[in-house]
C-alpha cells in the first residue's frame, strides 16, 4: 500500500485533501488574473479657468507620474494638448489618479470636487489645447433621438460595451466598462476623447447631434424597465442558458424526486402516525 | 390452384362451404367468412388470452382504508387538496381579470401585464399540480403492482409462417421471376431520384462570381453609418479614431451592406507600416491606399462573416467579437490570434475633387469568409 | 388487502357512463381488453430519473400550443417598414416586417410576452431535458438491446431539436439571432466544393436576402414539428411496446416489470408532472427575461455585440469556432477553411455519432448479446460511465469556450487564456475525466462489496475486552443486498493468441480489428468482482476479522452489544 494510502484514512487527511485543492485553485486563478494593458494618450482640448490652482493641484498630485510640465515620463504619457474633457473625464470617474502604473483604470471614488478637477483640466488645457468640456446643453439627452443613436451605438459602440451597455471584454484582461454610472458628460467626453483603448469619435466624424443621440440611447436604455422579469445582466443567452439548468431543471429534478418518492404511510405500531410526505 | 373444395375449419365446427372462385384467387380463410376465430393450437403469442391475475401481481402497502389513522391522514390531506384546487380556481379567475383589466402598448404597462398574467398562470398551474400530486400520494392507496414481460422476440413457428407467407407472395409476384419486368419497374423510377434537385433547382441564384466583388467602385464616397454623411482627411483627423463606413447609395441595402461595410481608421505619422502585399498578381495591401495615415479595411471578418469592429486604440487591435480572430490594424490588419486565416481585405483609398474620401476601386480580392471557389 | 370498497350508496357511480359512451365505443372500435391490459392496469416503474424524458414530451406540447399562438401574430417576412409602433424608442427606425410582428407581440397583444417567453423558455427546457434524458438512458444502460432503435431515433429527436431552435430563435431576424445566421451561412459558404450553392440556394441569394426567414418560418412551424411528432410518437409507442426498463432493487428480474399502473397513479402523476412543468415554465416567464428583442434592436450587418452567443444548446458550435486556431489551404485556385470546417463538423459530429455508435460498439466489445431489461448502476459499468463522462467533459468544455468572452469579463481571466485554456483542455479534460471516473467507479464498487461482505459501517462502537474500540458493522438489509448483488458480470472474450480443444484460434480475436476488440473487451471486462462468502482480494490475514465485527458468511448479524456497556444507548431495536 502505498504511502498516501496508509495514511487516508487519518482525521487530517481530509483537511489536508481540503487545503491542497484550495491552494491549486487559487494558484492557478491568481496566474490566469493579470494586469491589464497601458494607458493611453487622450487627445482633447481645455477651457480657461482658474490655472493657477489649477496647476498647483497638479503638481502636488499628478506630476509625480505625468511630470513636473506634464511632458510625460516613463510610467504615464503627455498630457499636452490632451484637452480639459480628457482630464474631467479620467477625474470625474475617479480613474486618475491612477492607482497603479499600468493597469487599466476601472471607475472608483472621485478624490476631488468638481472645481478642483475643473481648475487642473483648465491648466493642462492651457499647456497644448484639445477638446474642451461640453456644456450641459451640449450632453442634454432630451435633444437626441434615441432610434438614430441606437443606429450609431450598435454599430459603433455595442461591440465592446454590449447592446444595452452592460459592457464587455477586450484583450489582455482589459475591459470596456457597464455604460450604468456614467453621466451625459463624461459619456461625450469619453467619445470625445477615446480613454485608454477606446478609439476617438471626434466631432467631425460623430457630430454633437449624433453624440446626444447616442446618448439619449445609452440613458434611455439603462434606466428602461424589463418587461419580462428580471434581466439577468443583460448578457444575452449566456445567463439564460445558466437559468435554465440551475434553475430550471435544477427545480424540476427536485420535484420528480418528491413524486417518485417511496411513501411513508402512517405505520399500525408506534405512536400516532406524523404526517410526512 | 383453382382450388373449389370446400374449407373445414380445424374443428370443422359449422364452416360455411366456399363459395365459387375464380381461378387464381387464394382460398378464403374461415375468418373472411364470418366465424369465430379458431385458437390455434400451442401458440403463445403476446395476443393469448392470459388472466389479468397471472399478468399482474398487485400488492398494497399500508393499512386497510377504514382505519382511523388513515382516515384522520385522508382528511388532512383532502384540506390539503381542496385547498390547492380552489388557489387554482382564484388564480385563474385572477389570469381573466388580468387579461381584461390590464392593458399594454407601453414597455411599463407590458411588464404589469406579464407580471400579472404570469404569475397567476405559474399559481395556477403549480396548484393545480401540487394538489394532484398530494392526491396520488396521500388519498389513494398505495398500490403495487408487477407485471409479466413477455418474450418480444415472436416464437419460431410464427417467425417461419411469416417467412414461408412472404416467400410465397413474392413467388406469386412474379418480382423474381419476371427480371425485365423487375428492371424496367426500377428503370422507370430512376429519373424521381433527381426530382429533389430538379425541383429545388430554382431555391436560389447560382453564386457565378458575386462573391469576389462588392460594390464598392473608383469614385465612390465613404459615408459614416448612421449619420450618412461624407467624410474629408480634416474631418478625420485625430489620431485613433475609428467609425464605421458605408458606400454611398447603399446606406440600407443589407444584402450590398454584407460584404461592403467599412470599417475606418486614423492613425499618427510614423505608426502606419502596411506593407506590399500580393496574391498572385493582384495587389492586395500596400500603403499607397492610405490617405493622410487614413486606412480603410473591410469590415467582415474573414473567418465567418461577422462585422470586425471591436478597435482598441492603444494596441491596434481590431477584435471581432464572435470568436475573438483579431487583426493587427498597422500592418495591413494581419491575423494575431484567432480562427481568422487571412488579413481584412484594404480598400484602396483616395481623395475626390470635393475633398472627400473615396475610394480607388472595388477590394483587389474577394471579401469575407472563405469558400472554394475563392483560389 | 383487501382494496378500498365502492359504496353504492355515496359514492358517484361510474357505471352508467362508462357502459354509455365507452360502450358506443366499443361496438364500434372494440378493445375493451386491450384498454385495460394495455392502457389501464400498465405498470410504470417509479424512479424520479425515468420523469425527465416526460419533461421533454410536455415542454414539446407546451411549445406546439404557445407556438400556435405566435403563429397568429407573427410575420415572417423581411420586407422593410418603418416602425411607429408602441415601442417609441424605435419610432421612425427601419426593421424587417418579422422584427416588428414580434416587437407587435410583445407589446401590442396582452399575453404576448408571456407566450413568447414561455415558448423560449420550453425551447430551452426541451433541449436541456433531451440532454439530461439521453445521458440517464446512457448511464445506465437503458440502449442496449432491445432498445437500440428507440435510442437512434432518441438522438435523431436531439439532433432535430438543435435545428428547430435555431430557425425559431433566428425569426425575428434581431441583431444577436441575425448574426448566428451569418455564421451559419459563413460556415456553410465554406464547404468545398458544394458551399457556395447550398448557402445560395438556402438563402435564395446572397446573404441575407429576403427568402431566409419564410424558409425558416416553415420548416420551423410545418416540416420539423411535423417530424418531431412523427418520430416522437414512434419513441413512445416503442417503449410502450416494450416496456419501460426498472432499476435494479428486491424482486425485479429481466422478466418482469414493477411499479404503479397507468390507471389512476400514473395518469395522475404524470399529470401532476405536466402541471409542474407548465408552472415552472410560466414562472421563469413571468420572472426571468428571455430574447429581449427589443434590446438587441433589428438586425442590420454592419453591427454586432458584445457577449453574441446562440442560445445554449449551440454553445458547444459556437466554442469550437472559437477555441479553433487559424488553418486554411488555398491550392489549384480552391480554399478550403479547416478552421471552420473542423468546428463545423467534428465535435457534434463525435458526440452525436458516438452515441449513435455506441450501442453497437459496446456489443461488439463486451460480446453481450443479452436481453436487458434491467438498468445499469453507472458504478457497475466504469467503462461506460468514463466515456460518458468524458463525453460530457468535451462538451462542456466546448459549451464553455462558447461563452468565452463573458466569462472573461466575469472571472477577469484574459480573453485568449480562456482560449488557450479551453484548447487544452478539450484534449486534456476528456482524457482525465475517463481516467479519474474510472477510478472512481471501480473505487465505489469496492465500497459495496465491502458493504456486501462485511456489512456497513452503524455507527455503534463497541469496545473488545482487551480495551480496543471498534466500529460494527450492521449487515445490508434485504432491499439494499438485492441492489448491491445486482451486477451483471461480463465474460471475458478469448484473448488473441488463445486456442481452443482442438487448437483453433477464437474467430472474435482475428486479425488487426480482433485484437483492438481485445483490449476494448479487457477495459470492459475491468472490475470488482463480487464474492458472496469468504474474502475476496486485498484482505490480508493480519487483522481482517478484528478490525470490524465479523460478519462470516452472507447474512448472520454481527454480535451486537447486548446491554453489557452500562451508559450505551443501543438505538436500534
Amino acid at each position: 500500500m502505498s504511502w498516501i494510502n496508509a495514511r487516508r484514512r487519518r482525521p487530517a487527511a481530509g483537511y489536508a485533501a481540503l487545503l491542497l485543492g484550495l491552494v491549486v485553485v487559487a494558484l492557478v486563478y491568481g496566474a490566469l488574473t493579470s494586469q491589464g494593458g497601458v494607458t493611453a494618450a487622450s487627445a482633447a482640448t481645455g477651457t480657461q479657468q482658474d490655472i493657477a490652482a489649477g496647476k498647483a493641484l497638479f503638481q502636488a498630485t499628478c506630476s509625480s507620474c505625468h511630470g513636473l510640465d506634464a511632458q510625460g515620463t516613463s510610467q504615464a504619457p503627455s498630457l499636452i494638448g490632451a484637452g480639459a474633457a480628457a482630464v474631467d473625464f479620467q477625474m470625474s470617474t475617479g480613474r486618475m489618479p491612477a492607482k497603479e502604473v499600468g493597469a487599466e483604470n476601472e471607475r472608483g471614488p472621485v478624490t476631488f470636487t468638481q472645481r478642483q478637477i475643473h481648475d487642473i483640466a483648465g491648466y493642462i488645457a492651457s499647456l497644448g489645447g484639445g477638446p474642451p468640456i461640453p456644456t450641459a446643453e451640449q450632453v442634454d439627452p432630451r435633444n437626441g433621438d434615441p432610434g438614430v443613436g441606437y443606429e450609431l451605438f450598435s454599430a459603433n459602440c455595442s461591440q465592446c460595451h454590449g447592446f444595452a451597455g452592460a459592457g464587455g471584454a477586450l484583450t489582455y484582461g482589459k475591459d470596456a466598462p457597464a455604460l450604468t454610472a456614467a453621466t451625459p458628460t463624461q459619456i461625450y467626453e469619453a467619445m470625445l476623447t477615446g480613454p485608454e483603448a477606446m478609439p476617438v469619435f471626434a466631432d467631425g466624424v460623430l457630430s454633437p447631434q449624433a453624440k446626444r443621440d447616442i446618448i439619449a440611447y445609452i440613458t434611455q436604455t439603462r434606466v428602461e424597465p424589463n418587461p419580462g422579469g428580471f434581466s439577468l445582466g443583460r448578457t444575452g443567452p449566456v445567463t439564460e442558458g445558466i437559468v435554465i439548468f440551475l434553475g430550471g431543471m435544477g427545480f424540476l429534478v427536485l420535484i420528480s424526486m418528491w413524486i417518485t418518492a417511496k411513501r411513508r404511510d402512517p405505520k399500525p405500531t408506534g405512536p400516532t402516525g406524523t404526517e410526512q410526505k | 390452384m383453382s382450388d373449389m373444395e370446400e374449407t373445414e375449419g380445424a374443428e370443422g365446427a359449422g364452416v360455411p362451404v366456399a363459395p365459387h372462385r375464380v381461378i387464381g384467387t387464394p382460398p378464403p380463410s374461415p375468418r373472411l367468412l364470418g366465424s369465430a376465430p379458431v385458437a390455434q393450437e400451442g401458440s403463445e403469442t403476446a395476443l393469448a388470452l392470459v388472466s389479468d391475475e397471472e399478468e399482474f401481481q398487485e400488492h398494497i402497502d399500508g393499512l386497510p382504508p377504514d382505519d382511523p389513522q388513515v382516515i384522520v391522514h385522508g382528511k388532512r390531506a383532502e384540506r390539503v387538496v381542496v385547498a390547492c384546487f380552489l388557489l387554482t380556481f382564484i388564480a385563474g379567475c385572477g389570469f381573466v381579470a388580468a387579461y381584461v383589466g390590464l392593458g399594454v402598448h407601453t414597455v411599463d404597462k407590458t411588464l404589469r401585464s406579464n407580471l400579472a398574467l404570469g404569475f397567476s398562470m405559474s399559481v395556477m398551474f403549480l396548484a393545480l399540480g401540487l394538489g394532484a400530486l398530494i392526491w396520488v400520494r396521500h388519498l389513494m392507496p398505495n398500490v403495487e403492482v408487477t407485471q409479466q414481460r413477455h418474450d418480444l422476440r415472436s416464437d419460431e413457428k410464427e417467425r417461419q409462417a411469416t417467412e414461408a407467407y412472404f416467400k410465397e407472395g413474392t413467388a406469386n409476384s412474379g418480382f423474381v421471376k419476371r427480371p425485365l419486368v423487375r428492371r424496367t419497374l426500377m428503370l422507370g423510377t430512376l429519373p424521381l431520384l433527381a426530382a429533389p434537385v430538379v425541383l429545388l433547382r430554382d431555391l436560389g441564384p447560382q453564386p457565378g462570381t458575386s462573391l469576389r466583388r462588392t460594390v464598392w467602385r473608383p469614385g465612390l464616397r465613404l459615408l459614416v453609418q448612421g449619420t450618412n454623411q461624407p467624410i474629408t482627411p480634416a474631418q478625420f483627423s485625430a489620431p485613433g479614431s475609428m467609425i464605421t463606413i458605408v458606400p454611398d447609395g447603399f446606406e440600407d441595402n443589407q444584402d450590398a451592406l454584407t460584404k461592403a461595410a467599412v470599417i475606418l481608421i486614423k492613425f499618427r505619422p510614423g505608426e502606419l507600416n502596411i506593407p506590399t502585399r500580393y496574391a498572385g498578381s493582384t495587389l492586395i495591401s500596400t500603403m499607397n491606399w492610405t490617405v493622410d495615415n487614413i486606412v480603410a479595411y473591410s469590415k467582415i471578418c474573414t473567418h465567418v462573416g461577422c462585422p470586425v469592429a471591436l478597435y482598441e486604440q492603444t494596441t491596434h487591435h481590431i477584435l471581432c467579437p464572435c470568436h475573438q480572430s483579431t487583426f493587427e490594424a498597422t500592418t495591413g490588419a494581419t491575423v494575431i490570434f484567432g480562427p481568422a486565416p487571412r488579413p481584412l481585405p484594404q480598400l484602396p483609398l483616395t481623395v475626390d475633387s470635393s475633398g472627400y474620401l473615396v475610394s480607388k476601386s472595388d477590394f483587389t480580392q474577394p471579401v469575407g469568409p472563405s469558400f472554394w471557389e475563392r483560389g | 388487502m383487501s382494496r378500498p370498497a365502492v359504496n353504492s350508496d355515496t359514492d358517484f357511480d361510474v357505471s352508467k357512463p362508462l357502459k354509455g359512451t365507452a360502450g358506443w365505443l366499443d361496438d364500434r372500435f372494440g378493445g375493451a381488453r386491450g384498454v385495460r391490459t394495455y392502457l389501464l392496469r400498465k405498470v410504470y416503474p417509479d424512479h424520479w430519473s425515468f420523469l425527465l424524458g416526460e419533461i421533454a414530451l410536455y415542454s414539446f406540447i407546451i411549445l406546439l400550443l404557445t407556438g400556435t399562438f405566435l403563429s397568429f401574430f407573427f410575420v415572417p417576412s423581411t420586407t422593410e417598414v418603418v416602425y411607429h409602433g408602441s415601442y417609441v424608442k424605435f419610432d421612425g427606425i427601419r426593421m424587417s416586417e418579422a422584427f416588428q410582428s414580434t416587437l407587435r407581440i410583445s407589446f401590442d397583444v396582452r399575453g404576448g410576452l408571456l407566450m413568447r417567453q414561455i415558448h423560449h423558455w420550453a425551447a430551452d427546457l426541451f433541449v436541456a431535458a433531451l440532454i439530461i434524458h439521453m445521458l440517464r438512458v446512457f448511464f445506465t444502460g437503458a440502449y442496449r438491446k432491445p432498445r437500440e432503435v428507440n435510442w437512434l431515433i432518441g438522438i435523431t429527436l436531439f439532433a432535430l431539436a438543435l435545428i428547430e431552435g435555431l430557425f425559431g430563435y433566428s425569426l425575428p431576424d434581431d441583431q444577436l439571432s441575425g448574426a448566428g445566421l451569418r455564421i451559419f451561412e459563413g460556415v456553410l459558404q465554406g464547404v468545398p466544393i458544394v458551399g457556395t450553392y447550398l448557402a445560395f440556394f438556402l438563402f435564395g441569394g446572397p446573404f441575407p436576402g429576403h427568402d431566409i426567414v419564410p424558409r425558416m418560418y416553415i420548416i420551423h412551424v410545418l416540416l420539423i414539428p411535423g417530424i418531431l411528432l412523427a418520430l416522437i410518437t414512434a419513441h413512445i409507442f416503442i417503449m410502450f411496446w416494450q416496456k419501460h426498463t426498472q432499476m435494479p432493487a428486491k424482486g425485479n428480474t429481466e422478466r418482469n416489470v414493477t411499479g404503479q399502473p397507468s390507471y389512476p397513479y400514473f395518469v395522475a402523476k404524470t399529470s401532476a408532472w405536466f402541471m409542474f412543468i407548465f408552472g415552472a415554465l410560466a414562472l421563469l416567464a413571468t420572472f426571468a427575461q428571455i430574447n429581449p428583442i427589443w434590446l438587441y434592436g433589428p438586425y442590420t450587418p454592419v453591427a454586432i455585440s458584445s457577449a453574441s452567443q446562440p442560445d445554449f444548446y449551440m454553445g458547444i458550435l459556437e466554442g469550437s469556432l472559437r477555441a479553433m486556431p487559424a488553418w486554411e489551404w488555398n491550392f489549384l485556385g480552391h480554399t478550403v477553411s479547416f478552421s471552420v470546417l473542423i468546428p463545423f463538423a467534428l465535435p457534434l459530429g463525435i458526440v452525436l455519432g458516438g452515441a449513435a455508435f455506441w450501442p453497437f460498439f459496446e456489443r461488439w466489445a463486451t460480446g453481450d448479446k443479452a436481453y436487458h431489461h434491467i438498468n445499469d448502476r453507472p458504478r457497475n459499468a466504469p467503462v461506460r460511465t468514463g466515456i460518458g463522462m468524458a463525453a460530457i467533459v468535451f462538451y462542456g468544455v466546448l459549451w464553455a469556450e462558447g461563452a468565452n468572452d463573458v466569462l472573461a469579463d466575469f472571472l477577469h481571466i484574459p480573453l485568449y487564456t480562456v482560449t488557450w485554456i479551453a484548447r487544452v483542455l478539450t484534449i486534456l479534460g476528456p482524457i482525465l475525466a475517463y481516467v479519474i471516473t474510472k477510478r472512481i467507479c471501480l473505487g465505489l464498487q469496492r465500497k459495496d462489496r465491502e458493504d456486501l461482505l462485511h456489512g456497513y459501517e452503524s455507527g455503534i462502537i463497541r469496545q473488545l475486552p482487551d480495551g480496543e474500540f471498534i466500529e460494527v458493522h450492521q449487515p445490508v438489509n434485504e432491499e439494499r443486498r438485492a441492489v448491491l448483488e445486482a451486477k451483471p458480470v461480463l465474460a471475458l472474450m478469448p484473448a488473441p493468441g488463445s486456442k481452443d480443444d482442438n487448437g483453433v484460434p477464437p474467430p472474435s480475436a482475428r486479425g488487426m480489428l480482433g485484437k483492438a476488440r481485445a483490449v476494448a473487451n479487457r477495459a470492459f471486462a475491468e472490475t470488482v468482482p463480487v464474492e458472496a462468502d469468504g474474502h475476496g482480494n486485498g484482505h490480508g490475514p493480519e487483522g481482517a476479522g478484528e478490525e470490524h465485527a465479523a460478519v462470516g458468511s452472507a447474512g448472520t448479524p454481527a454480535q451486537l452489544p447486548s446491554g453489557d456497556s452500562s451508559d450505551e444507548d443501543s438505538g436500534s431495536s
